[in-house]
């Protein structure tokens, strides 16, 4: 029995598929993978997921905006930012709509595994 | 007049990706200025505009051999046209995050796009911009960096 639910959402295939392909977590089951903001509102809410990774720079809706209205939905959702603008004002900016921890890209398996492993520990 | 320190900052965005994600750092070339003609474009393409204090544009361009390998050392296992153009946004996505973080607000850069096909990058003459030329080299490869700013 998988104990979280994990949804995935960046605009790549490639970093979707890395993600995805990477966390070592048998408690995880990736329940949904989504590419942009408006996908992703959808997904959550067919799935109920526990933990999010989220980019930042996507079509339609940014992630920032998700994760406002992710948290809308469910507060106790964790969202791990996974993004290549590595500036302190989209880190804070993306904290303060409800992110949870911060992961520039490009990133190892072991960054990953470790801030997902951290974000996991706060659920 | 491009400054050494923005130069770094491109680089750095760039060879970073090669070393994170393949866990193989890149090398670079020797640097050169193009003053006559035109940068040449490999088959894939990121550009990223600039705006604000500087103008211009930053691309990273490589052939499509080069990026197979770099998918392989990825571990990925799909080489489809889309793949290489998703690939080439990421690299260019990682440079436009390292320069937002570097040079602040004073620089507006915008989010990346993505070309096919190799060629000659058409950077209007009118500009003014004289691309700067940094070839990226990682295994047997080849790609360049370019960097135009006034």
């Amino acid at each position: 029995m998988n104990a979280f639910k994990l949804l995935i959402v960046d605009d790549s295939n490639i970093m979707r598929r890395r993600i995805e392909r990477s966390q070592q977590f048998d408690e995880l089951q990736v329940v949904g993978t989504a590419a942009n903001g408006v996908e992703a509102l959808e997904l959550f809410r067919k799935t109920d997921p526990d933990v999010v990774t989220m980019d930042i720079t996507m079509p339609q809706m940014d992630g920032i905006e998700c994760i406002e209205k992710i948290v809308g939905l469910k507060p106790a959702v964790r969202i791990l930012v996974i993004s290549a603008l590595a500036d302190k004002a989209t880190a804070v900016e993306a904290m303060e709509k409800g992110a949870n921890g911060f992961l520039n890209k490009p990133f190892t398996d072991r960054q990953l595994n470790e801030a997902i492993a951290e974000l996991m520990r706060g659920a | 007049m491009l400054q050494e320190q923005e130069l770094k900052t491109f680089v750095a965005g760039t060879t970073n990706f090669f070393e994170v994600s393949a866990q193989q750092p890149a090398t670079i070339g020797s640097p050169y200025l193009v003053t006559k003609g035109k940068p040449g474009m490999h088959d894939y393409t990121g550009v990223i505009q600039i705006s604000g204090k500087r103008e211009g544009i930053v691309y990273f361009t490589a052939p499509r051999a080069m990026l197979t390998v770099l998918l392989m050392k990825m571990q990925e296992t799909d080489f489809s046209h889309e793949t290489m153009k998703d690939l080439v946004g990421e690299v260019a996505n990682t440079i436009s995050g390292n320069a937002r973080r570097d040079f602040g607000q004073d620089f507006v850069i915008s989010v990346p796009s993505v070309m096919t096909g190799s060629g000659k990058f058409e950077i209007p003459e009118s500009a003014g911009l004289h691309p700067f030329v940094i070839p990226i080299n990682w295994r047997s490869h080849s790609a360049k960096l370019v960097v135009a700013l006034k």
